[in-house]
């Protein structure tokens, strides 16, 4: 097993740019890796993506593995997981990291069954136990009502998905170093046997719901009629508008903004919701958020349990009222 | 045969989520199950849907598989009333203790056994794992193309085209078949079983398969197959409740603004 070494990072893109949560790994992974006594590296895979390598150094990596191809420029798990298993077997890192996003997600329980491996998903947190060599996943498990630490002590590498806003970026240093390799794999048109036809974006507001700082959030207690203050409150405040399920399954809002266990998990620095009753399968998507305000009309609402500033009244007068005095202060 | 060969995946989990409290064995370091209802998993409900819809489109037949205690029958039956043909139950105890890998290592081996499929369906993830591995995995193992978060499934002239529920919207794509996708909830809304349904479940064919039917060996199934290990268990730290107030309008609404200045959003 010694022959394994170093920590590695899937580098996950969107359109060309380094993916938020990869900056995340990069941290997690450079903790990891000092406590070890290891190198940290990035697996780069994409099309016309080499300046970016740079981009990975200055965020932690020392090393950076650019699998550059045509067939990488979109990502597809079959050209995917044969490029970065290409990567893995020749490099044999002793722990890869992924995000626990839709493309991580896809891709690493693919390439962990490849390798015969084990793969810890959705961390919130890395632990290193030094002595045995072992990274440890720490992650909420049953909606968060529990926490549990996974292991993988016999296999390599040890593979774990870590959930995006769970760990802070390091600062960007460009006095950092570090070194490309260019890899060379095999792909062609006959590896992808799942295609890609179209893509349909289906965005509210102006903020994607799992990068924003800010997020507010509409229940069943917000009428239809005031679903657009929810947006506009969203878009005055640099937001993104989240929903509970209810709001999607009635066909109010797209499945995109659904927060909780069947929909997204985010972690802002600020969430208000609206019309909440802060059922656990939504709050497993929210309760990490620096400041919770919550507006309900019933004191007994269990999101009040959880909320930094609970409001107790009626969301079709504060809610017109907030948008209101927002605009005046702006305005001034 | 005519139609498709179509496979479902399901897996009978603990509710968790309809008891007040989870709760730790402080000896085991395991959860207690006790007074917890165990049901099909949801999103697996929504692949049953998926399947049977198929069926009814396309003809063909639909089995569903488990891998499971004895106990998970019931959910087998209750697949079987919903409109499955045929039911495996792959039960051992050695299976116990399976993480991802061990579940799909067994669940590919029963595929091949049957001898293959046209389509295999999972949920997306499960209430108890969460983990949307055993998907993936298994059409790792199997060597088929995979699709996952399909929230609308379309067979044409050999052919899938699925859409698949990505972070900013949708993506839509095509493969050829055999092809396995994972579904989310999005995809349909599952149907009761009727009373006929019911009925007629517990004639369908149902076979229990074991380890050694199976031909597996014990190195590659539960726990001592499972390269993951869950080494502790504990409770979240509870952030404590903060304030909770009332008044008019223009009261709350000054102390939502000051919140938001202090947060520096505004
Ligand atoms: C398997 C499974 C998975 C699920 N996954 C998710 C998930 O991912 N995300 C999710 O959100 N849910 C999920 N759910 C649903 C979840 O259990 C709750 O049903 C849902 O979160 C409730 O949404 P809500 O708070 O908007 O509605 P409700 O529970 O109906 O609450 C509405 C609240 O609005 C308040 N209210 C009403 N009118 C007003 C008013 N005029 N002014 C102020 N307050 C008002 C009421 O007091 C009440 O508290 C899932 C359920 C299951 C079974
Ligand atoms: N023991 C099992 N038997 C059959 N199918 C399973 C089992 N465990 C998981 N699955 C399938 O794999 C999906 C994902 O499960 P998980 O990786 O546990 O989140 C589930 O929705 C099921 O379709």
């Amino acid at each position: 097993m010694s022959e394994y070494k170093g920590i590695m990072v899937h580098a996950e893109l969107r359109e060309k740019e380094l993916a938020p949560v990869t900056l995340e790994l990069l941290a997690g992974g450079r903790k990891v890796a000092d406590q070890l006594g290891d190198e940290l590296s990035a697996a780069l895979l994409g099309h016309g993506v080499k300046n970016l390598a740079k981009e990975l150094i200055a965020y932690g990596a020392d090393k950076v593995y650019l699998v550059d191809h045509p067939l990488l420029a979109d990502y597809t798990t079959d050209a995917y997981a044969k490029a970065l298993y290409a990567v893995l077997s020749k490099h044999k890192p002793e722990a890869v990291l992924f995000g626990a996003t839709p493309i991580g997600k896809d891709l690493a329980p693919r390439v962990a069954a490849r390798l015969r491996t084990g793969l810890s998903s959705d961390c919130t947190e890395l632990e290193v136990d030094v002595q045995n060599r072992l990274v440890v996943g720490v992650k909420p498990a049953i909606g968060g009502n529990v926490m549990a630490r996974i292991v993988c002590p016999r296999h390599k590498p040890q593979m774990f998905t870590i959930r995006p806003k769970a760990l802070k970026p390091l600062p960007r240093d460009d006095s950092r170093t570090g070194e490309v390799v260019e890899e060379e794999v095999e792909l062609s048109l006959s590896d992808v046997r799942v295609r890609r036809i179209s893509f349909v974006k289906e965005v509210v507001g102006e903020v994607r719901l799992e990068d924003a700082e800010v997020v507010v959030a509409a229940g069943r207690g917000v009428g239809k009629d005031y679903l657009k203050l929810v947006e506009e409150l969203a878009n005055l405040l640099g937001g993104a508008v989240g929903s509970t399920r209810p709001l999607v399954d009635d066909g109010l809002l797209p499945p995109t903004t659904q927060i909780g266990q069947t929909g997204k998990i985010t972690r802002p620095k600020l969430y208000i919701g609206f019309g909440i009753s802060g059922a656990v399968q939504h709050t497993v998507g929210m309760q990490d958020s620096e400041v919770i305000v919550a507006v309900n009309k019933d004191p007994e609402a269990p999101i009040f349990d959880l909320a930094t500033l609970g409001i107790v009244g009626d969301v079709r007068e504060i809610l017109p009222a907030l948008v209101s005095r927002i605009k005046e202060i702006k305005g001034s | 045969m005519n139609g498709l060969r179509i496979a479902v995946c399901i897996k009978q989990v603990p509710d968790f989520f309809s008891v007040k409290e989870v709760k730790i064995d402080p000896e085991t370091k395991t959860l207690v199950r006790e007074g917890v209802p165990s049901i099909v998993n949801p999103l697996d409900r929504h692949a049953i849907e998926e399947a049977v819809k198929l069926k009814e489109a396309h003809g063909g037949e639909v089995t569903v598989i488990t891998m499971g205690p004895p106990q998970a029958k019931e959910a087998l039956l209750e697949a079987l009333a919903m409109g499955c043909d045929k039911a495996v139950l792959l039960s051992d105890r050695r299976f116990a203790g399976a993480d991802t890998l061990a579940t799909a290592v067994v669940l590919a081996e029963a595929i091949r056994k049957l001898g293959g499929f046209d389509i295999i369906l999972c949920g997306k993830q499960t209430l108890d794992g969460e983990t949307a591995h055993v998907g993936p995995e298994l059409a790792e193992l199997l060597d088929l193309p995979q699709i996952t978060y399909v929230k609308k499934l379309e067979v044409k002239e050999g052919k899938v085209v699925a859409e698949r529920l990505l972070e900013e919207g949708y993506e839509v794509v095509e493969a050829p078949l055999p092809v396995l996708v994972t579904v989310v909830k999005e995809i349909n809304t599952p149907r009761y079983p009727s009373l006929r349904g019911i009925m007629e479940a517990s004639k369908k064919p149902m076979e229990t398969w074991n380890m050694e039917y199976l031909g597996l060996s014990q190195d590659v199934v539960g726990l001592l197959g499972s390269p993951t290990q869950v080494t502790d268990l504990f409770y979240p730290e509870r952030k404590r409740r903060g304030e909770v107030i009332s008044g008019s309008a223009s009261e709350v609404v000054e102390k939502i603004v000051e919140k938001l200045k202090e947060v520096g959003v505004l």
